[in-house]
């Protein structure tokens, strides 16, 4: 139950994607039957992406991944518009694809405004409004969030970057494919997206680039995607990323359907005692479950969980490669200490009630037996 | 995460030794910060100057719970003296290594069974060498 890190590869996007390993392993830009071949896959899969998040095929970059799309956005934007300003807003529980990618821009001269969320992990619209100043040149707020699954009020804030003229840029990483996503709707110039997260291959992502939005390259080359991401082609991938989106487009209701599975999940999580809810009961995507126990630290409850054949994620610093809890928990308002007791559960497509009951099954004797062993529980 | 946790390091966190308080204890040790995601109790009854029983309660990874199992074992049946000899480094070497990251933050046991016996000596008058 950790859909949220990745997915695991469609069937039917390997079938795609074989044959552009074998004997249709053309370079686009040949001129010669397989090249063209190549292209044209390339271009179909341009318009299956563009489909999905109700796009112009020619808006379409492909990248290698979500984190590029971030980097190519955000730097592109603020290097292309270096003498009209040099101020960013973006949020403080973003990805850190976009966190720091700010931060380095701040090292680089650029000022950035990190907007606090509530303690439900919700941008407010009005912060972003009144952040703007003459020098904004970007607003980059995430469709939703990763670790929490909040859903941010894009629209409203599309309206206002609309109004006052600056390019937005949303990373639609943990939406696209899960929930409707329509650029127009959302009122972004750019949105990133990623193939893994979809059911898809690594290596492949893409940025939604609105007609007139103009970034500066980050990878200076040959001239591909239209002088934009130089870089050879990965067709494979690109060719994969295509038949994932056109896959997500179909079975967009059934993800929207996870949301049954995930309040029920959610349900009989919290009968456990001192467990809490992190995010927002309504506004989260609906595969994410992300809760807290008092008393107990994350990996230690990961640990027991994958003994039982159950694959989860934690805002708990002993997790993860740095020493520091969740900046996203640590932003909604939790103590270090909660941030350490947090569970994340993200359901996918091949989930089942059987399996929501199997963690009831498990859960509440691992948290049970940590407690017993934790001298903050009394 | 569990990246690099040894077997012994996971048999010890699955099944961990000498869980509990000690009503009595002689010393108890307390050691780590809630705020870094550790935090480790020793308990420590002494009998003869030496370590009778060792007990533990801890909050924290698995790292943090298995180095806590593995010194109640080093520590038990051990004189005040011996039992001030065992390092962070002889705990992690017991369990067939720890991951880098956590010999810092996460292998605090040494310390937690070194402050249990500062508390007894010092509660009985005895002063730490």
């Amino acid at each position: 139950m950790d859909h949220s890190a990745t997915t695991a590869t469609d069937p039917a996007v390997t079938e795609a994607m074989l044959p552009y390993y074998s004997e249709k392993y053309g370079n686009r830009s040949s001129l010669y039957s397989i090249g063209r071949q190549a292209k044209k896959a390339i271009e179909e899969s341009r318009q299956k992406v563009a489909d999905l998040i109700s796009a112009k095929k020619e808006e379409i970059i492909f990248t290698g991944s979500g984190t590029e799309s971030d980097n190519l956005a955000i730097k592109g934007i603020a290097y292309k518009n270096r003498k009209k300003g040099d101020h960013i807003i973006t949020s403080s529980i973003e990805h850190h694809a976009v966190l720091h990618t700010c931060k380095y821009l701040e090292k680089n001269g650029f000022k950035v405004t990190y907007l606090p969320v509530s303690k439900e992990g919700i941008v407010n619209p009005e912060d972003v409004e009144k952040a703007i100043t003459q020098q904004t040149i970007l607003i980059t707020i995430m469709h939703a969030n990763n670790e929490i699954g909040t859903i941010q009020p894009i629209e409203d804030i599309g309206k206002i970057a609309m109004e006052k003229n600056i390019p937005f840029h949303t990373d639609a990483v943990q939406t696209t494919g899960k929930i409707p996503v329509n650029v127009d709707a959302l009122g972004v110039s750019m949105l990133s997206i990623s193939a893994h997260k979809i059911y898809g291959p690594k290596g492949v992502g893409a940025l939604y680039l609105r007609k007139g939005t103009f970034v500066e390259p980050q990878l200076h080359g040959g001239g591909h995607e239209r002088n934009i991401r130089s870089s050879t082609e990965n067709v494979p991938g690109i060719v994969g990323f295509g038949k994932a989106c056109e896959l997500a487009k179909e079975r967009l209701p059934e993800e929207a359907n996870l949301a049954v599975l995930r309040d029920s999940l959610i349900k009989g999580i919290l009968e456990i005692k001192d467990s809490y809810l992190n995010g927002h009961p309504t506004k989260r995507l609906p595969g994410n479950a992300n809760l807290r126990f008092s008393y107990i630290e994350g990996e230690s409850m990961i640990l027991n969980l994958d003994m039982k054949g159950v694959a989860a994620s934690t805002g708990s610093a002993c997790s993860s490669t740095s020493l520091e809890p969740s900046h996203v928990l640590m932003a909604i308002g939790l103590r270090a200490e909660e941030a350490h007791g947090s569970l994340r559960l993200t359901l996918g497509r091949e989930n089942t009630q059987e399996d929501v009951d199997y963690v009831f099954s498990v859960l509440p004797d691992i948290v049970n037996k940590l407690r017993m062993i934790s001298p903050l529980a009394r | 995460m569990s990246d690099g946790y040894s077997e012994k390091v996971m048999e010890h966190f699955a099944n961990p030794r000498n869980v509990g308080e000690i009503k009595d204890a002689d010393g108890i040790g307390k050691v780590g910060n809630p705020v870094c995601g550790d935090l480790m109790w020793i308990y420590i009854k002494v009998k003869d100057n030496r370590l009778e029983d060792v007990k533990f309660k801890t909050f924290g990874c698995g790292a943090a719970i298995a180095t806590s199992s593995m010194i109640t074992e080093l520590a038990k049946g051990k004189t005040l003296e011996e039992a001030l000899k065992i390092s962070r480094g002889d705990v992690a070497e017991a369990l067939d290594g720890l991951p880098p990251i956590k010999m810092h933050c996460s292998n605090l046991a040494a310390d937690g069974l070194h402050a249990a016996i500062k508390d007894y000596r010092e509660k009985t008058g005895k002063k730490m060498e």
